[in-house]
């Protein structure tokens, strides 16, 4: 064999894709914009604190749906999951006289059961994703409405109202009227951030891989920090610290750890690259594509319990074009239509893109009518973009 | 026939964001005649094609390109195909579901005011057919026909484009000898028609065989052009400019320990998984000692891959029935993971289709097969992983930047290293390695045939399924033949020579 020619230090492997930070810097853009243009009306407490709360639902599915769609399927059944299971919820504390706790159980147990049902169908009876959940559609609203005859459930106990639409209580007091337990976590976690960067560089410097250049290290954590304590700062002028935004911080991470750090994280990603190529490298990928299923089931229960938690009932017309919302976010956020691409990071910024338009316009009072065609043409444009860059970027 | 220059290319360089796929190529090609364009992986042939085709536009490179005396600048593929100059690549682009008429006029249809001509369509393609030698219904689906037809279907598309110059890359890789026999005749008949050719070739027998003159290219460079009739018209000058350094012999030397038996195949046979009446691999019994090197001929179709593919995790086929036995004792496989699990390998023949993540890079792929060892209650343990994947870089010698260059932008023997890498990563006691060298230049072949040596020389049993003849001979320590799904033969390699092996492989058909 010839000899190797000495590499020079190889790029360092983690860089975030130029798309991510496509994303991330047009997410900035549009809030800068209609900071402007609702004269700073955007960034309100109370705003900032309705984005979380209005949006965690989209964020919730479209972490699931990220992973539906790296594996290179679809799930358009999301929305009728969330209306179904918020009238399992309902009806189970409502009706039944639940305490809430078992309510939430049962929800995610339905979700659960959803779940394994269309990945049964798709996984090992073979068919494609996109019918078995354009039946799940209409099998999970039918079965709202049949679950609904009563009409409207309201009443909710307030332990389980808190869920989407509380706040953690101000332990450490006030200050100012700022919620000091907000800005710790702010403060806090930035720090986590920081530290955990600088431990698995650290680890790499020991193991001798190659690393980030600890400039850009310090520059990229640095902002990220700075803006996690701004955001805490915003809160804490509101009411505090969402509920749900730590149920989501907890899903990011622990997804992204799934989808980075696991074998079937892996899994996902090789079989949306070459799914062939991932049975002959012996990925169990039925299986694989049940529990994806599984576990959009789940994400979609929680979706139910938190929206339904937050509209304080359940109606048989929730969750509307909910599906349509989470896909539309994957692929703001950077996913491949063909699949093998994508990441929950950059789902939940393309959720958080969608978020802050519909509420930048409807602090502008734009009609909803406008409101809809403004962000259709937002996703035809993320997408159309992205493939520009690949192009430019010299893809084959 | 006169004698005039039909294509000039001159100084030719190409970059892509610095880094000089073509640096100067120059490459004259005569009318009339067989041109081949040889060159290790990465030599720039392709690249040389589509500048050439209008695939890369007039203006992202430098240097002139004059095609019948006048200077040409194509935008696109469309512009080359205009003045005659078709290319035939090497993934033939055909749509599966139409037919083969159908195909031949894609995009050049016989039609008034949009509406097509169906009796002309099929007419013209009957007659197209014929010129290429192909004994087919135009009606038929193109999903019918093998990968050696559907070649000839190519050519008689670029043919009823009324092409001057024909390009092709690659064109006998997929193919058997039988089909690249016939296509090779085609092709001087298609001289004889005034036709000119560009053949992309590593196959040196075959350039020997119908080239006129052959330029090789190295590091985007035309190193030298040699016209076939000359006295340096030989194999081992071709190959010195290619690799720019001397093969001494072929195969690298090799001295086979061979110990006991560890795989023994019996009673195999497998019926095909849709026409299920059909039995692809009919009773076949066999062998594999430790660090023996067993090869498989047989012609393409003779059920050599369904052979392997059936046996790996029951991947290919229904109604399997035999045994298998692994040192001594029967297992069962009746999925890829329980075949890896017993220390099986299978490296297939079609690498991007069944074999790599071709948008994952070279990390995902080396640690594909064997993720468990790699995790600890199912997390990856990333940085071991990174630095598994380099070793493999380094020990393969794969060329390229790093371990997160990704794998569809390798060339193809540096993506089958990554493949061999995945499963040699995965440990495997037995190694069964489909085509291994297909469509790889010949300095990569030599690197793999080293590979394939030292795992033998580990003691691991490795199965050969090739092709070429020679390979085979000279890599193998015994040598099974098969042929419409029966093992025929059996030859050990100091015995075998092309012409016995050959026998064997018609030994089924009359």
């Amino acid at each position: 064999m010839s000899t190797t020619t000495p590499v020079k230090r190889a790029k360092p492997r983690f860089t975030v894709s130029l798309r991510q930070y496509g994303i991330l810097a047009a997410l900035a853009i549009i809030i800068v914009l209609f900071q402007i243009l609702t004269d700073g009306r955007l960034l309100l407490p109370g705003n900032v604190n309705n984005l979380i709360q209005q949006n965690a639902y989209v964020l919730i599915l479209a972490i699931g749906m990220v992973i539906v769609i790296i594996a290179g399927h679809i799930d358009l059944s999301v929305g009728s999951v969330v209306a179904m299971v918020g009238a399992v919820t309902a009806i189970s504390m409502g009706s039944w006289g639940l305490p809430w706790w078992a309510a939430v159980v049962i929800a995610l147990l339905v979700g659960a059961l959803v779940g394994a049902w269309q990945g049964f169908w798709v996984a090992f009876v073979g068919i494609p994703a996109f019918i078995v959940t354009l039946a799940g559609m209409l099998i999970f609203r039918g079965l709202t409405l049949v679950l609904l005859t009563g009409g409207t459930i309201s009443g909710l106990p307030s332990e389980f109202t808190a869920i989407g639409a509380g706040w953690l209580p101000a332990w450490l007091g006030e200050v100012g009227g700022r919620d000091v337990l907000t800005i710790a976590l702010g403060v806090l976690t930035a720090l986590a951030l920081i530290v955990q960067q600088l431990r698995t560089r650290a680890t790499l410097l020991k193991l001798d891989l190659p690393r980030e250049p600890i400039v850009s290290l310090w520059v990229k954590n640095g902002i990220a920090a700075v803006a996690i304590v701004w955001f805490a700062w915003l809160l804490s002028g509101y009411s505090g610290t969402p509920i749900i935004l730590i149920v989501l911080a907890m899903l990011i991470l622990g997804y992204t750890f799934l989808l980075n750090q696991t074998v079937f994280g892996r899994h996902v990603y090789a079989m949306g690259g070459n799914l062939f190529a991932a049975k002959m490298s012996g990925v169990k990928t039925q299986w694989v594509d049940f529990f994806i299923f599984v576990n959009m089931g789940v994400l979609a229960g929680l979706a139910g319990i938190v929206s339904t938690s937050r509209a304080g009932g359940a109606v048989a017309s929730a969750g509307q074009n909910y599906e349509l919302d989470a896909i539309a976010a994957v692929f703001i956020g950077g996913a491949a239509v063909t699949g093998g691409v994508g990441t929950v990071v950059g789902a939940v910024i393309g959720a958080l893109v969608m978020g802050v338009l519909n509420m930048g316009l409807s602090i502008l009072s734009v009609d909803a009518a406008w409101q809809m065609t403004i962000k259709g043409l937002v996703l035809l444009l993320a997408v159309a973009f992205d493939i520009f860059n690949k192009r430019r970027a010299g893809g084959r | 026939m006169e004698h005039t220059t039909i294509l000039r290319m001159h100084n030719i360089v190409k970059d892509f964001n610095g880094v000089k796929a073509l640096n100067g190529v120059s490459i004259d090609v005569v009318r009339g005649e067989v041109h081949a364009v040889c060159g290790e992986n990465g030599a720039g042939k392709s690249t040389l094609m589509k500048v050439l085709s209008g695939v890369y536009p007039a203006g992202s490179f430098e240097g002139t390109i004059e095609f019948e005396g006048k200077p040409v600048f194509y935008k696109t593929i469309n512009d080359s195909e205009a003045d005659g100059i078709v290319i035939i690549h090497q993934e033939l682009a055909l749509s599966p579901y139409l037919s083969i008429a159908e195909n031949i006029f894609l995009g050049n249809e016989n039609s008034t005011r949009g509406v097509i001509d169906w009796n002309k369509t099929n007419r013209e393609a009957a007659l197209l057919l014929a010129r290429v030698g192909l004994v087919e219904n135009p009606a038929t689906k193109v999903l019918e026909l093998g990968v050696g037809k559907q070649q000839l279907v190519e050519i008689a598309k670029a043919l009823s484009k009324q092409v001057k110059l024909l390009i092709l890359d690659e064109p006998t890789a997929a193919l058997n000898d039988e089909d690249s026999a016939h296509l090779l005749s085609l092709i001087e008949h298609l001289r004889g028609q005034g036709i000119t050719c560009i053949i992309i070739s590593h196959k040196l027998k075959e350039i020997k065989r119908i080239a006129d003159t052959v330029t090789v290219i190295r590091d985007g460079k035309t190193i030298e052009t040699i016209a076939m009739d000359g006295p340096d018209a030989t194999e081992a000058r071709i190959i010195r400019s290619m690799v720019g350094r001397e093969l001494n012999n072929l195969f690298p030397p090799r001295e086979p320990k061979i110990g006991d038996e560890v795989l023994r195949v019996t009673d195999w046979t497998v019926y095909h998984p849709v026409d299920t009446a059909r039995k692809v691999v009919d009773a076949a019994s066999f062998t594999v000692r430790a660090g023996e090197i067993v090869g498989f001929a047989g012609l393409m179709g003779a059920g050599r891959t369904e052979l392997a593919m059936s046996i790996f995790g029951r991947s290919y086929g229904t109604k399997i029935s035999g045994s298998i036995f692994k040192n001594g004792n029967e297992i069962q496989m009746r999925t890829v993971d329980e075949a890896i699990k017993h220390g099986f390998a299978y490296a297939t023949e079609d690498r991007k289709r069944y074999g790599l993540n071709l948008i994952g890079d070279i990390t995902v792929n080396v640690s594909a097969a064997a993720l468990g060892k790699l995790a600890k209650w199912g997390v990856i343990d990333r940085n071991r992983e990174y630095k598994v994947a380099n070793s493999y870089r380094e020990k393969m010698n794969i060329k390229a930047p790093s371990v997160s260059s990704i794998t569809g932008k390798l060339s193809g023997g540096n993506q089958q290293k990554v493949v061999l890498s995945k499963w040699i990563f995965a440990g495997p006691d037995i190694l069964i390695l489909d085509e291994p060298t297909r469509g790889i230049d010949v300095g990569a072949k030599y690197e793999i045939y080293g590979i394939i040596n030292e795992l033998a020389a580990q003691g691991k049993a490795v199965v050969v399924i090739s092709s070429e003849l020679p390979e085979l001979i000279g890599l193998s320590d015994r040598i099974y033949v098969i042929s419409e799904g029966k093992l025929t033969g059996e030859v050990a390699a100091a015995d075998a020579s092309q012409e016995t092996l050959m026998h064997y492989m018609t030994a089924g058909k009359d």
